[in-house]
């Protein structure tokens, strides 16, 4: 590997890593402002401007937090349980694709961190490893209630992880690649999944609602019956990590929902450009639709009440695993007949 | 069987509709009315710079009014304090001597006049037995504080000043004091 390839994805991965917090960080005061304006209120609008340093002061507040181990807790895996829960939610974005390639000096930047072909296995991996850290954290606690919310959270996930890898299975067998990028490219100009698979879409978004633990699938955290769920015992920065793996994972699913369903930086009439400004177009389609969708998760928390676990349960093993099992045969059948097999 | 409370309700388990079951089209009622109040007025009062302004029949502080010429309308007859229900009102009457004239304007006055803010629930039954027009209640907001003895408001906190007169016209016309 050259030098300059090594440097040019560090910046590259420096920048994601920046991009990501950043927009985690503002996405906290959002959701807060979003809610507001729904409720007919104003808002955090104290620090700064319009209140758009609430995330500095909210972050500050939590570091001068006392930084507290109960004596029961198992040590390690109690500080292991939010740097899992980060390290996951931060690592998704790293084969998102966010743009065509941009030329930089002479140098074809590639705007994604990672090309792997198998990008989307990848992101289904570490959401799966997610539930570690919550599951870790609640365990380690020795707290019935951060237990209770780990147990939660980890049966959940589980759950509809299947009916979330059922949908993607669709999305694969349309574009022929697990790659990302494949996936992507696919989706040319307006040519979008959702159009093709509405049904995968909805079933794909409700099972990202529930991976990314929020409402009205926050049963892990619910507090009128958990006090906090797997955080009760966590304070200071830790339990900022996990509040903002939570946001990080928020943006991340966003993300891969547009990749996957709205064409990622794909928009219509993309054709009439090229080069760098078609890259720079297509960052922005690309945070369009993601900036849209975190929108779509704020605003079905605050119109939407929790569900009970056993709705939870029901609605995920007996509603949308069959239909998505159902939504994928036919696809396969429709792709099998498209390609003459049954001639 | 009749149940003893009489406030027996049946449970109605009914079975949802196939269009209930699937909970969408709830969902996107609900984020449809959510949705509407995006763009309403909200209603929010940024309190430290801005303050709502006192409906003007408001029962704040109690002041006791001095008549044109500055002398005290009191005249310790004690209805105020019988017709206050908390007992909040005490006082303490004397009789004015020669000199005294440019003080007060009858010859009994409040030698002490105490009100204790605590006790009181500015009802405003103190303002309505007067027949002198002496206590009214007025928009001012009686502070907080630690001690509790500071609460009880006697003649030195009650008595407007001579100089800085304490407006209760807005209390007047609310009243029968402008039917007479």
């Amino acid at each position: 590997m050259e030098i300059s390839e090594l440097i040019e994805k560090l910046a590259l991965i420096v920048a994601l890593f920046g991009v990501t917090l950043g927009i985690a960080a503002y996405a906290t005061y959002f959701e807060r402002k979003v809610a507001a304006w729904f409720q007919d209120r104003i808002g955090p609008d104290r620090a700064g401007p319009f209140g758009i340093l609430q995330p500095l002061a909210d972050g500050g507040k939590l570091f001068f937090k006392e930084d507290f181990i109960p004596a029961a807790a198992e040590k390690w895996l109690f500080i292991m349980g939010p740097g899992i829960a980060m390290f996951t939610a931060l690592m998704t974005g790293s084969v998102i694709p966010w743009s065509t390639d941009l030329v930089l000096f002479g140098q074809t930047v590639a705007l994604q961190v990672a090309d792997i072909n198998i990008g989307i296995l990848f992101i289904m991996g570490f959401l799966s490893i997610g539930v570690y850290g919550i599951m870790i954290g609640g365990w380690a606690s020795n707290n019935k209630f951060s237990l209770y919310g780990a147990i939660r959270a980890s049966s959940q996930m589980i759950s509809y992880e299947l009916a979330m890898g059922i949908c993607v299975i669709t999305i694969v067998m349309m574009s022929g690649s697990l790659s990302l990028r494949d996936i992507v490219n696919a989706q040319h100009g307006m040519n979008w999944n959702v159009f093709y698979q509405p049904l995968a879409f909805v079933i794909f978004f409700i099972c990202s609602l529930a991976e990314t633990n929020r409402a009205p699938f926050d049963l892990a955290e619910c507090e009128s019956e958990l006090i906090g769920g797997y955080h009760t015992e966590y304070g200071s920065m830790k339990m900022g990590f996990y509040l903002f793996a939570e946001y990080v994972s928020l943006f991340t699913s966003s993300a891969v929902i547009s990749v996957l369903f709205f064409g990622g930086f794909n928009f219509p009439g993309m054709d009439n450009f090229d080069g760098n400004t078609l890259a720079i177009l297509g960052i922005v389609a690309m945070f369009t639709k993601t900036f849209f969708f975190i929108f779509v998760f704020f605003w079905i928390r605050w119109t939407i009440p929790r569900f009970r676990f056993d709705q939870l349960m029901h609605l995920g093993w007996k509603s949308l695993i069959p239909i998505s099992i159902i939504n994928m045969l036919i696809t396969g059948l429709v792709i099998a007949f498209n390609e003459g097999w049954f001639k | 069987m009749q149940s003893l409370s009489n406030r027996k309700k049946v449970v109605s388990n009914k079975k949802m509709t196939f269009l209930e079951k699937i909970y969408l089209p709830a969902i996107f009622g609900g984020m449809w009315i959510t949705f509407k109040h995006l763009f309403r007025k909200n209603n929010t009062l940024r309190y430290p710079e801005h303050t709502r302004e006192f409906a003007p029949v408001y029962r704040g502080q109690h002041v006791l009014k001095r008549d044109e010429e500055g002398r005290e309308n009191c005249t310790a007859c004690g209805l105020c304090a019988v017709a206050c229900p908390a007992e909040a009102i005490t006082m303490v009457a004397a009789e004015r001597e020669r000199g005294e004239e440019k003080l007060y304007r009858e010859e009994k006055y409040a030698a002490s006049y105490e009100i204790n803010m605590l006790r009181c629930i500015f009802c405003g039954l103190c303002e309505e037995a007067c027949p002198k027009e002496a206590v009214f209640l007025t928009d001012r907001i009686v502070p907080t504080n630690f001690e509790r003895d500071s609460f009880v408001y006697g003649k030195d906190r009650l008595v407007e000043d001579i100089n800085d007169r304490i407006d209760i016209t807005k209390r007047q016309h609310t009243g029968k004091r402008t039917e007479k």
